[in-house]
């Protein structure tokens, strides 16, 4: 049984400039639950406050934080470091090796099949600057599996991605989903939201909605949280960047 | 040729103590090196060396040419730097870059002037310049140490720093080991700097930790080839520079730091790892693949 996510009047920023307000939102056990909202609405900035990144202004969190795979929205993974794929994949085992534990047979196994689980079976070998960015965003995801985590927390995993790549890895986040973990993904694209994803929490840096998908996807959902989000912006308001970033009905 | 490569070594006692001393110096300072490439910080490396000097000078004020003292001394400059320049940029809209710039020039200058107040040239160049040629037992004994205790700090913490330069975002999500690898990391660049003083001097020490590593990206891609490749070039950089600088005549930390450099240069050149000629014959493989269907 996954963990549940919680968030109790939760208010994240940057510098003492709140970016998401005043939060109340449970995500249940085994959940699956897209993100979406305009920019600037403070999608990745709850992402970040859930795997710690970010302390709470106010608030509290409640997330079992030992069993948590976060996956960013721009990898800091330096594409130049001389390391293999399996090297890097194998760092998803960190949990269970720790600093000095060695990688034993079974543990090169597991990298082996999570390889084999996003289609890059005789990868193994490469060096990451010989990867597209479809090939690494699977590395990425072969690492997530080997984190066996209760929760994962993506942030626009299928940008700049091609779509078959986008395609196989929605496969992936949906076994995932049949195991029963808890997913929170941000995303941008509506039409993958309302085929994939049962439930969405639609954001503009205030909750204005989370439910069942097409009862929060509606057009007045939509339209008043491209609204708040302007409003924030013409007033120079703390919100950020512009609202100025079309959804992608 | 026993006379040449071997003779020095077997004649002169000071030949031994440099050689011993050099050698300990690549085998510390280089891994760091490596890494410090690797984090892209390598210019950091450089700001530090320099930054130690008001350190070493402040021990020099107090003891003259003493190895503890002014050891200590640019010990805790270093780490002074190290931890104001985290401060700076954590607190204030400066990036790292600029305070650790702003910093390890005032104590560049601090440093300079402070010699040239309580001594002499000569000592002024000693600090710079380092005194390779007239190592002593305790000298060696330092040397030998952080060696020794390098290694051991990066056999401890090498797979979270391999995490910290390669995904740091992921290790602050899986481990609270980053702070204290990065800390880590830093004491080891200062010690070895502080070592490297002694026999290179502070213009020089930074030298064999950068060189070495720099050269040896274009022989090989992964971690485990980069450490041999720049511990080995960084053995023979030391051996071949007291050489050319017995049999020559010239400063021997400036000549082990230049064969560094030259070996940095034919590896930039002809290294099958990125160097110009690989890119060279990829480009042109890449040509003829596309013209010749």
């Amino acid at each position: 049984m996954s963990a549940q996510v919680a968030l109790e009047g939760v208010t994240l920023g940057y510098e003492r400039q709140p970016a998401v307000r005043r939060l109340d939102v449970a995500f249940p056990a085994g959940s699956l639950t897209a993100v979406v909202g305009p920019n600037g609405a403070g999608k990745s900035t709850l992402l970040k406050g859930l795997v710690g990144e970010l302390q709470p202004m106010e608030g509290q969190i409640i997330l079992p934080a030992r069993s948590t795979a976060y996956l960013p929205q721009q990898s800091a993974v330096d594409r130049s470091f001389p390391i293999s794929v399996a090297e890097l994949v194998a760092m998803g085992l960190w949990r269970r090796l720790g600093p000095f534990g060695g990688l034993t047979r079974a543990n090169r196994r597991r990298i082996a099949e999570a390889l084999a689980a996003v289609g890059l079976t005789g990868f193994e070998h490469r060096s990451l600057s010989a990867l597209s960015g479809g090939q690494m965003q699977r590395v990425l995801f072969a690492r997530l599996l080997l984190q066996e985590a209760d929760v994962l927390l993506l942030d626009e995993p299928f940008t700049a991605i091609d779509s078959r790549t986008a395609t196989d890895l929605l496969g992936v986040i949906g076994r995932w989903h049949e195991e029963g973990k808890t997913i929170i993904a941000v995303l941008h694209d509506l039409e993958t939201v309302r085929t994939r994803f049962p439930t969405t929490l639609l954001l503009a840096r205030d909750l204005v909605a989370h439910g069942a998908t097409s009862t929060v996807l509606t057009a007045e959902n939509l339209m008043r949280a491209r609204q708040m989000c302007e409003a924030c912006a013409d007033e120079d308001h703390s919100c950020g960047r512009p609202a100025n970033r079309p959804w992608r009905m | 040729m026993y006379d040449a490569l071997v003779g020095p070594f077997v004649e002169f006692g000071f030949m031994r103590r440099a050689l011993l001393g050099c050698l300990a110096i690549a085998v510390g300072a280089t891994p760091v090196g490596v890494f410090l490439m690797l984090r892209r910080m390598s210019l950091t490396g450089d700001a530090m060396a320099h930054a130690i000097l008001p350190g070493a000078a402040v021990g020099f004020m107090v003891s003259g040419l003493s190895l503890g003292a002014m050891t200590i001394g640019g010990l805790v400059a270093g780490m002074l730097v190290a931890v104001l320049t985290g401060v700076v940029s954590r607190t204030t809209v400066l990036g790292e870059d600029a305070s650790l710039a702003a910093f390890y020039l005032i104590s560049l200058a601090l440093g300079v002037m402070l010699i040239s107040m309580h001594g002499s040239n000569v000592d002024l160049m000693h600090v710079l310049f380092g005194t390779v040629l007239a190592l002593g037992n305790d000298a060696l004994v330092l040397l030998c140490s952080i060696a020794t205790a390098t290694l051991l700090l990066l056999a401890a913490f090498m797979r979270p720093l391999v995490l910290e330069c390669a995904d740091p975002t992921f290790l602050r999500s899986v481990s609270r080991l980053s702070a204290p690898t990065h800390f880590a990391f830093l004491i080891l660049v200062v010690i070895n700097l502080v070592g490297g003083f002694q026999a290179l001097g502070t213009l020089m020490a930074v030298g064999i930790m950068i060189l070495p590593g720099a050269a040896a990206r274009f022989w090989s891609n992964r971690i485990g080839g980069l450490l041999v490749v720049a511990l080995v070039l960084a053995l023979g950089a030391s051996v071949t520079g007291l050489l050319i600088s017995y049999h020559h005549g010239l400063p021997s930390g400036p000549a082990i730091i230049l064969v560094a450099g030259s070996a940095y240069v034919l590896s930039l050149l002809f290294g099958p790892v990125g160097s110009l000629t690989a890119r060279w014959m990829n480009s042109r493989q890449t040509f003829f693949r596309r013209a010749v269907p």
